[in-house]
């Protein structure tokens, strides 16, 4: 089940978004100790996260704080690769509680001008 | 050379008491901010100058050219969206939605991905409200459900709540109980007297056994809801009604989870119940600084809080066909203009290639990912810091934000006014 949220990293990096802070902050997926321990990630190794609207590489990190079973992902551009564009009628999507599966993965964390990269490609320009 | 009591344009508190050093016209400190007050009036790397795309790339070009180029787009689009507005000042919306009605646009907020939800929800139930000064005042119980202010609202349980003192709260945090339902074991989490961990998406059962045990019909509760035992139910529900004056206080735990303006719906209908057997009153955790200023300027121009639609002549208002969100993943907008929001990185991805497939227009201070999606992209002056103009503090109060140093790039309200302009021109053109 993946939440995602504010966190003070996120927060005081939210007007500098193209900066290394920012990504720092944001492009990580914080575990349980025991769901961090069991998926056998590395120090600082990294997760595929797939759920059924996308998927995303995000570094791994533990959170004494989390039940097993919860993933927490800061708000921005990699939580929300996961989140569906379903609002329930009342224009809002589902931010949080969405069903997701984590592996360990030897793939990079995109930074933002990459996850960006292919959308504005072929469009049109005005 | 000291600047007293600027009020901090970051989130929903709108702390009224920063200290802003300035030396030669630039800031050089900030005192009492927290982290994130700090950081934005400290401020960040700037947009430059306008910018247009040529040939798949942003290109420099004058105000003049950006105005000329947003006026076309937007007079030229069937069904333009304007979104935006949590991080800019009244004054900006009351000419946002005047230009609205000049395209025939829908104009939505932020909200609409925060606490829309939560305008939903008291539009049903209506809301037993109050000030932050009363809760600082008078509340001898603080619950926070799916609200994190330790990290969303740093000064919030100083200034305002659970750790603040008052007129008749002089012991501060000693004499309050706090209480804490979340999903996580947040920051906040370990403040509080009791904590409740419920299941994501479960906060609706757990509303409404609460209620069930407030009514005093609790024997119809099992012993588990939502992983909860029935014992902590019941120890809670005897804390809020022992309360001489509650406040709950919620965030986006309940909004962005299963259920949504249901949930918030469920929470104002537990605060009723409460005040059957005492004083409880209940608040939104509102993000940006004026998001909620928009909720009031739009209310009383058009009647709506968000999402209103203009294009049948008269104010329309529909969240889910309406909103920001669904008429992108639609795709049936078909020219965006953003201001002071960064949808590119906080709609979900797939919204977002709605967003990359129509013209789009960025007004901001500072770069972000819809830079990187936008046709036109127009730097402004960061109210609060190098602008001046009202805002509403997530408890409805308005305050006058102050401008603290000059700035060589125009204020939001400018821009709009300069598009608008050329929109009526280019009306009268044709």
């Amino acid at each position: 089940m993946m939440i995602s949220g504010r966190t003070l990293g996120q927060g005081a990096t939210s007007e500098a978004k193209m900066s290394t802070e920012f990504f720092r902050a944001t492009s990580f997926c914080a575990l349980s100790e025991l769901d961090y321990n069991a998926l056998g990630v590395s120090e600082g190794g990294n997760v595929l996260v797939r759920t059924k609207f996308g998927e995303v590489v995000v570094s791994a990190k533990k959170d004494k704080g989390l039940p097993s079973g919860v993933i927490f992902i800061p708000m921005g551009p990699w939580a929300n690769a996961l989140v569906g564009p379903e609002t329930g009628g009342c224009g809002t999507p589902q931010f949080k509680g969405v069903e997701a599966e984590v592996e360990e993965t030897k793939m990079v964390v995109l930074d933002v001008r990459e996850l960006f990269a292919d959308l504005k490609a072929g469009a049109e320009t005005s | 050379m000291i600047v007293e009591d600027v009020l901090c344009p970051f989130c929903g508190c709108l702390c009224d008491d920063i200290k802003v050093e300035v030396e030669d016209d630039k800031i050089v400190g900030v005192k009492r901010a927290c982290r994130l007050g700090s950081s934005k009036i400290l401020g960040h790397e700037r947009t430059k100058a306008p910018m247009v795309r040529v040939d798949g790339e942003l290109v420099e070009t004058t105000y003049e050219e950006a105005y000329d180029r947003t006026a076309r787009i937007l007079k030229g689009a069937k069904r333009p969206l304007l979104y935006g507005w949590c991080s800019t000042v009244c004054e900006t919306h009351k000419k946002g939605i005047l230009l609205a009605e000049e395209v025939g646009g829908v104009i939505d907020s932020t909200a609409t991905v925060c606490h829309g939800p939560s305008i939903i929800g008291i539009e049903e139930k209506g809301l037993a409200g109050s000030t932050l000064g009363q809760i600082k005042n008078r509340a001898d119980l603080i619950v926070f459900w799916g609200a994190n202010p330790a990290e969303a609202h740093p000064r919030h349980t100083m200034r305002y709540s659970s750790n603040s003192s008052g007129m008749f709260t002089p012991e501060g945090r000693r004499g309050r109980k706090v209480i804490v339902v979340d999903v996580r074991e947040t920051r906040t989490a370990k403040n509080a007297d009791k904590f409740l961990l419920i299941r994501p998406g479960t906060d609706y059962e757990v509303i409404s056994a609460l209620r069930m045990i407030v009514a005093d019909k609790g024997d119809l509760v099992p012993d588990y809801v939502a992983g909860v035992a029935k014992a902590d139910l019941e120890e809670v529900a005897g804390i809020m009604k022992a309360a001489k004056f509650g406040a709950l206080l919620f965030g986006l735990g309940m909004t962005h989870s299963r259920g949504r303006y249901k949930n918030v719906d469920n929470a104002l209908s537990l605060v009723a119940d409460l005040n059957g057997f005492t004083k409880f009153v209940v608040m939104a955790m509102r993000g940006h600084y004026n998001v909620a200023g928009f909720g009031q300027v739009s209310a009383w121009e058009t009647g709506f809080p968000m999402s209103v639609d203009f294009s049948r002549g008269a104010p329309y208002f529909n969240p889910g066909e309406t909103a920001a969100c669904d008429l992108l993943a639609r795709k049936e907008a078909d020219a965006m203009m953003v201001v002071a929001a960064d949808p590119a990185s906080n709609f979900p991805r797939m919204t977002v290639e709605g967003m990359a497939e129509i013209p789009v227009i960025q007004i901001d201070p500072f770069p972000n990912p819809t830079t990187l999606l936008a046709d036109v992209v127009i730097p402004s002056a960061v109210c609060g810091v190098e602008a001046e103009g009202t805002a509403y503090r997530m408890d409805g109060l308005s305050l006058r934000m102050k401008k603290v140093v000059d700035s060589p790039y125009p204020t939001d309200e400018e821009i709009i006014q300069n598009i608008l302009d050329r929109v009526r021109r280019l009306g009268d053109d044709n």
